[in-house]
């Protein structure tokens, strides 16, 4: 018997024109959890979908418990007990917790009917045994992300699953449902499980993973125990350089107050908040999800119709309705979900970076295809977004990348004030840095920032100041000298009246 | 990580559409074989591009709609109510001249505005009520055929003036169709606006994803309107045309009119899902379904198995397109 339970040898893969793959080994041990990193772009998710049987590898072996196998789709994959909780979770909303469970392989009766109750029985033990309280006959659509994942973890589990594997389990939930989750996990481990885990959040692989494989442009950097190991070494190997700084702070000059909110308040979901923003200045906003972060900002922005408050922008009472009104006041929002509501994935890079920006640069309605080459080529450099052309579809880049088209098109409205929603979220390393140096540049042009992130060291890292929010009021203001994780997390934890 | 063939300049071709343009030649070629010459006479193409006018228009018009993510069905519903009107206010006059009731451009206009009433109205439930527009345009489909069947009494409604019989009848330099003229017009201004103008580039962000085009400042509701209204005003001179080209105002004119302009999207490389599509692929689409006809005419194929091969065409165009789609990702 080989020590271990899953070895994908010398796998090759290339797409027309590009090699995505050159030579990959990994080798997972049971009941370890194993991390697979690299930056966006290096292989991590063609190597994933090749072990589900998405893809077909050109040349190379998976074995399974010293089997060789194939795996010609997702479903041969699970038989062979490995599951996948795919970055993305797609439940079937109208479903209950018992269905989604045992979706495609549904308990019948004798009579061939489905059994309901069977069904209901399994789950509600298989909760019952992980401690997971949700019940059984809820609807998908009333459970959060969180929730939706552990559901995605029995289902992994009530399938036998020798190999799970996590693709950023946590890139949307808050920080007490990492808990349940890393809890899951252990057990998990406990009854030998192995589980491939991909995150980009370096804290989180050395709290919860044993061995690290690294990936960079294809090829098979290293395997080595996460113990002993250091972050800086590991973005050494993925990113094949020094990143001397995580966070570098440009010194910026702060002047006077650009934008002044005034007792803004939302339905339930923002109460009565005021805070004030200067030129130069970086704001961060913190709080745990769901404290009214994205919702405040969405407020000023005119996504969502404020119920009271005021809005002042130098100094000056302004109305803002809709994002037409906004982008008026030279406001521009990343928002926190870029496939939702940043990008049009089916049009092109140049399409999306000047479809904000279009009646002003073609003030005659008329497009003028050598000046939009010139304006969409300009920020394509400007902001290194790696793309074949300007022609290529958005949604055929990278997530950090894409990230960047997001910025290029507000940054071509030349706005005075840039409010970010988790402009890191589900992004690799290099293009974080990258984004981090834009906030800088932009703090240097007299701009003023506001970031809201939920990773702490993030917003510590980049903001001047932080106000935190909990339950959509506003509970805590932390100057820069003043800045630590414990102070902002009392602050975000402070519930009720 | 991702394969990237989508890389030609805006004014290539893509394959994809040069697949669908080799289809249609290898079309044109084997009916001019099979019909021992008579398809490919000057006369009968011709008559194909006549034939391909009414859908060519309609279809353009499905376009917009389906580019910014929905969908129209009421446009053949559209087609008998503005005929019908039409030929009521194209009636010859009592005393028998070649004068009508009213003076000549009334009937046109009138045709139109009903035309862009029903869209406008079609785009104010979609985008204001925010009613699922399959729903909407079902809804009017069946609304806008009962008002052609009152208005005109349940029966066709015959005899108009000359002139607007000339409309679309007459030959210019008496040889090209006037029809092939209209849409010929109605398709550069439509390939203008959708290639050219913020606007029609806007109509494409909607459709690829509404909810950012919000974000990003446009009137994704007002955009709305303005497409279903479009779809209609092209709907309501489809509807002018018909009238004119048959004499009649039919309230059962243009059964199903809206599934030959929905199939000519299709075939044409429209995404059912929005935000893309272009114009010369519509037009593509258009004219081979009216090859298809008239080459099947011309062989005597039965009219019922015409429909099987239409059909199978639909099915098979959309079959091309997504296996052509997958190699890309």
């Amino acid at each position: 018997m080989s020590e271990y339970i899953l070895e994908m040898n010398h796998i090759m893969k290339s797409f027309p024109g590009v090699q995505v793959l050159n030579d990959v080994t990994l080798q997972v041990r049971p009941g370890e959890v194993h991390a697979l990193m690299g930056e966006n772009g290096a292989g991590k998710s063609t190597l994933m979908k090749i072990l589900m049987g998405i893809y077909s590898a050109d040349a190379g072996e998976i074995v399974l418990d010293g089997q060789k196998i194939t795996c010609k789709n997702p479903r041969d994959a699970m038989e062979h007990g490995i599951a996948m909780i795919h970055q993305e979770l797609n439940p079937i909303l109208d479903m209950q917790v018992f269905e989604n469970v045992f979706i495609g392989r549904e308990k019948r009766t004798k009579l061939g009917l489905v059994d309901k109750a069977g069904m209901l029985r399994e789950t509600r033990a298989l909760l019952a045994d992980l401690n997971i309280d949700i019940p059984s006959d809820a609807y998908m659509r009333d459970l959060s992300v969180a929730q939706c994942q552990l559901i995605e973890i029995v289902k992994a589990i009530s399938l036998n699953a020798r190999v799970v594997v996590m693709d950023e389990p946590t890139s949307a939930i808050t920080e007490h449902e990492v808990d349940t989750l890393f809890t899951q996990i252990r057990r998990l481990k406990a009854e030998n499980v192995a589980i491939i885990y991909i995150s980009h959040k370096m804290d989180e692989i050395f709290e919860i993973c044993d061995t690290i494989t690294v990936l960079r442009d294809g090829q098979f950097i290293g395997t080595n125990p996460a113990a002993g190991m250091t972050s800086d070494q590991l973005i050494r190997m993925m990113v094949g350089r020094d990143i001397t700084e995580v966070f570098p702070k440009a010194d910026a000059e702060i002047g006077g107050p650009i934008l002044e909110v005034k007792n803004i308040s939302m339905g339930k979901r923002v109460k009565n908040v005021s805070f004030e923003l200067r030129t130069g200045e970086v704001l961060g906003i913190a709080g745990l999800v769901g404290a009214g972060r994205s919702e405040l900002v969405e407020t000023i922005f005119g996504i969502r119709r404020k119920s009271s408050g005021e809005v002042f922008i130098r100094g000056q009472k302004v109305n803002i309705h809709s994002p037409k009104d906004a982008i008026a006041n030279k406001i521009a929002l990343i928002t926190e979900d870029r496939k939702f509501t940043g990008l049009n994935l089916v049009g092109s890079v140049e399409q999306n970076i000047t479809l904000v920006h279009l009646s002003q640069l073609f003030k005659n309605g008329l497009i003028n295809g050598g000046k939009e080459k010139e304006v969409s080529t300009h920020y394509i450099d400007e902001l290194s977004i790696k793309t074949p052309t300007r022609q290529t579809l958005v949604g055929n880049l990278s997530g950090g990348n894409q990230q960047k088209v997001v910025l290029a098109k507000w940054l071509l409205t030349e706005p005075d004030i840039i409010i970010l929603d988790e402009p890191t979220r589900g992004i690799d390393v290099g293009a974080k840095r990258d984004i981090y140096l834009l906030i800088g540049e932009m703090v240097k042009n007299g701009k003023a920032v506001i970031v809201i992130s939920s990773e702490i060291p993030e917003v510590m890292g980049l903001a001047d100041r932080i106000i935190v929010m909990s339950e959509g009021r506003l509970t805590g203001e932390v100057g820069r000298p003043d800045f630590s994780q414990e102070r902002i997390m009392t602050y975000a934890a402070q519930f009720g009246e | 990580m991702k394969s990237n063939t989508n890389t030609l300049s805006p004014k290539k071709v893509s394959m994809k559409d040069f697949g669908l343009i080799l289809v249609f030649i290898a079309l044109v070629v084997i009916l001019a074989i099979v019909s021992g010459g008579t398809f490919v006479t000057p006369r009968n193409l011709l008559n194909v591009v006549k034939q391909t006018a009414i859908n060519g228009i309609l279809a353009m018009g499905m376009t917009f709609v389906i580019i910014s993510g929905d969908i129209d069905l009421s446009v053949g519903s559209t087609v008998a109510l503005t005929g019908v009107i039409a030929t009521m206010f194209a009636h010859p006059a009592a005393d028998g001249a070649a004068n009508g009731q009213y003076p000549f451009i009334v009937p046109i206009l009138l045709a139109l505005l009903v035309g862009a009433l029903v869209g406008a109205l079609n785009g104010v439930g979609i985008a204001y009520g925010s009613i699922p527009a399959f729903i909407v345009t079902l809804g009017s489909m069946t609304i806008v055929r009962g008002l052609a069947l009152i208005i005109s009494g349940g029966s066709p409604i015959f005899d108009v003036t000359p002139a607007f019989e000339s409309i679309a009848s007459i030959q210019v330099g008496g040889v090209v169709p006037i029809l092939a003229v209209y849409l010929i017009i109605i398709v550069a201004i439509c390939a203008f606006i959708l290639g050219k103008t913020v606007f029609g580039r806007r109509i494409y962000a909607i459709g690829g994803n509404a909810t950012a085009a919000s974000v990003s400042g446009i009137n994704v509701r007002k955009l709305r309107v303005i497409v279903f209204t479009i779809a209609g005003l092209l709907a309501g001179l489809c509807g002018l045309l018909v009238a004119s080209r048959t004499i009649t105002g039919s309230p059962t004119a243009g059964q199903s009119y809206e599934m030959d302009a929905i199939a000519a999207a299709v075939i044409g490389g429209v995404s059912m899902s929005g935000g893309s599509g272009k114009w010369y692929g519509v037009v593509i689409g258009a004219l081979m379904l009216a090859v298809i006809s008239n080459g099947l005419d011309i062989m005597s194929v039965n009219s019922n198995f015409q429909l099987i091969i239409k059909g199978l065409i639909i099915i098979f165009a959309v079959l091309l397109d997504i296996k052509g789609k997958g190699k890309r990702s």
